[in-house]
């Protein structure tokens, strides 16, 4: 709050001056604000052409209105289980293998003496999630080659026949989920590995006093610390089970294996903007921010039912 | 005297390590190395197969050193007008969105850092809604259209000029680094919120800039989806929209169709493997931006997170 500098101010003054002050910060957050409105708030009118035949020539008013016809067809259509299944499949894998696993890097690296060897593995580990998705694509292509390959080589090596990997179907999920784990582990473990580093060492003291293991502090110790960081990360994760990111799955598709692949964003995406049909599209893209809320608000609950801890 | 034993036994019991945590250090030690080699060998070999023979790598013969050390791969990717011209692109595109999410996020971030300005609560409900509701794919893509951006660099950057985490990251960074005490004195002297937040904020927060230009500009650097949605013209092209015709669609072969001759044949061949390596090489010369400034910033990303964590 603004107090009279001095007591000869008089009221007039100070309320101009907090009408300049905020006028000043309201040109602070005007542009943000601007471009914030066109291309976040805009597009939320635009979900209406779901529910109209959309023409990019008669424009959003004048398509023809045709209520859930869109939504009816995607939940008739082969591609809705399919879809639905494959994205679910994946996130739900991933999030399985892939969320203990920082968690433990942490509490290892934690209890991990060696100051020198340990800034070694961090700046190693942290590395991959800087690899954009197209060169970890990439990377994955080249690697798993059924010619040239190191992996086939490897494979090679024990006398065993070369495997065609991303012409494989059943190891399709296995490669989207490991390699994610591969880029993402590192830098997943820095908010548990800086939670750890809020423990005082007096409780670590006080433990080794009463002849508590090493093992045992960890258990007792810093898991507790951190699991309030955990369980809302993984109420953030559960909640985005459905909005498996469109880059990653889009770049390892081919023929061979779309019918593990394709998953929601793709094929809204292709619906959409290769296909040229918007609404359906949309349809589809707003079903699926539907389910995403629900299960947001729903797994939220029951985190804060069994823990305590919870996001909202 | 009783006090000083008791206090150099307490001592002694600490520096002593059990022989359980002996072991429990010896297998954590094993199995840290182990995830240092799965994370490092695979960024290792992509370094030591850019610089060797094609043949080497192609035949798997490439495993701890580089074999024939040449530049073949790399001189192969400057000769590509691609490469180069989407390398110049990104480099464009990163530079001024960077500087643009800069302009826009730190202001934003001071005004809702600071108690006096009334409007606090409705700009951020106003940003917080769009972390949980958005448009979708085509409404935006039709918004980006309709103002004429398809096709220009203010597609890639304008409708993400703000994003929300960083901003948030922005404003508890101001709220705990500029001191209540030192805005009264400076609004004692004369100096309004412009000046105040040019010349005393602004220079007093070199760390959140690092943080900010490191996470804005590598998200800048490694995007590809705003580009495969908003730009079709090839001269536009950033990097990783040209990486992925070469890396993913393998559009850098080259060879002449229709041979017959042995000679050809095998020079066609040779052609297919220094294709191959070029990827190698490809893959290192587009990480060099993130590599240059990632030591740089290291010692600021982990502060990133940290800010990061305290309040959302």
């Amino acid at each position: 709050m603004n107090k009279p500098v001095d007591s000869g101010e008089s009221k007039t003054t100070i309320i101009s001056k907090k009408v300049k002050e905020n006028f000043e910060f309201w040109l602070f957050v005007l542009p943000g604000m601007i471009i914030t409105f066109i291309f976040h708030y805009v597009p939320l009118y635009g979900i209406q052409i779901a529910f109209r035949r959309f023409s990019p020539r008669r424009g959003i008013w004048e398509s023809a209105w045709v209520g859930f016809d869109h939504f009816e067809r995607f939940f008739n259509s082969p591609y809705f289980l399919t879809t639905i299944t494959n994205t679910f499949i994946l996130s739900f894998y991933s999030l399985v293998a892939g969320f203990p696993i920082p968690i433990m890097l942490a509490l290892m690296l934690n209890s991990f003496r060696h100051k020198r060897y340990r800034k070694i593995i961090q700046t190693v580990t942290y590395a991959p999630n800087f690899i954009s998705t197209v060169v970890m694509a990439g990377m994955l292509l080249l690697f798993l080659s059924p010619r040239v390959g190191i992996v086939n080589n490897l494979i090679g090596i024990f006398g065993l026949e070369s495997i065609n990997f991303m012409a494989e179907k059943s190891m399709w999920r296995h490669i989207y989920v490991w390699s994610g784990i591969w880029q993402n582990t590192g830098w997943n473990s820095v908010i548990f590995f800086a939670a750890l580093a809020g423990v005082s060492p007096e409780f670590h003291e006080a433990a080794i006093v009463d002849g508590a293991t090493k093992f045992q502090r960890i258990l007792y110790i810093d898991l507790p610390t951190i699991l309030p960081t955990a369980t809302i990360l993984l109420i953030l994760n559960c909640g985005s089970m459905l909005s498996v990111g469109f880059e990653k799955a889009f770049l390892l598709q081919n023929d061979l294996n779309l019918s593990v692949s394709e998953i929601i964003s793709t094929y809204t995406y292709k619906v959409g903007l290769v296909q040229n049909d918007m609404s359906y599209s949309t349809a589809i893209g707003l079903f699926n921010s539907v389910i995403n809320s629900i299960l947001l608000l729903t797994v939220n609950r029951v985190a804060n039912k069994l823990s305590g801890h919870s996001l909202i | 005297m009783s006090l000083q034993r008791a206090a150099s036994m307490r001592k002694a019991k600490l520096m002593k390590r059990s022989k359980g945590d002996i072991i429990f250090d010896a297998v954590i030690f094993v199995i840290l190395t182990v995830i240092f080699l799965i994370v490092a060998y695979p960024l290792y070999f992509i370094i030591i197969s850019s610089f060797s023979d094609p043949a080497a790598v192609a035949g798997g013969m490439v495993v701890w050193i580089p074999i024939k050390p040449n530049l073949r791969g790399y001189e192969e990717v400057f000769r590509n007008n691609a490469v180069v011209r989407g390398f110049l692109n990104s480099l464009l595109y990163t530079s001024v969105g960077t500087l643009l999410n800069l302009v826009v996020t730190l202001p934003t971030a001071f005004a809702l850092s600071r108690k006096e300005f009334q409007g606090n609560r409705f700009v951020t409900v106003f940003y917080l809604i769009t972390m949980f509701v958005n448009g979708g794919m085509i409404p935006t893509y039709l918004v980006v259209k309709s103002v004429k951006f398809l096709d220009t660099i203010w597609a890639l950057i304008v409708p993400g000029a703000l994003g929300v985490y960083n901003m948030f990251i922005c404003r508890t960074y101001f709220k705990t680094n500029l001191p209540n005490e030192l805005i009264e004195a400076a609004k004692l002297d004369g100096c309004g919120n412009t000046r105040f937040f040019v010349s005393i904020a602004l220079p007093l927060s070199g760390a959140l800039i690092a943080i900010m230009v490191l996470y804005y500009g590598i998200g800048h650097w490694n995007s590809y989806f705003s580009a495969l949605l908003y730009i079709s013209d090839k001269n536009k092209f950033p990097l990783q929209l040209v990486l992925r015709s070469i890396l993913i669609q393998n559009e850098a072969q080259l060879a002449q169709q229709g041979v017959s001759t042995a000679q050809q044949l095998k020079e066609q061949a040779r052609r297919r493997e220094l294709v191959e390596l070029m990827k190698y090489s490809l893959i290192i010369v587009s990480s060099i931006p993130v590599m240059i400034i990632y030591p740089i910033i290291q010692k600021y990303f982990v502060k990133g997170v940290l800010i990061g964590s305290v309040k959302g």
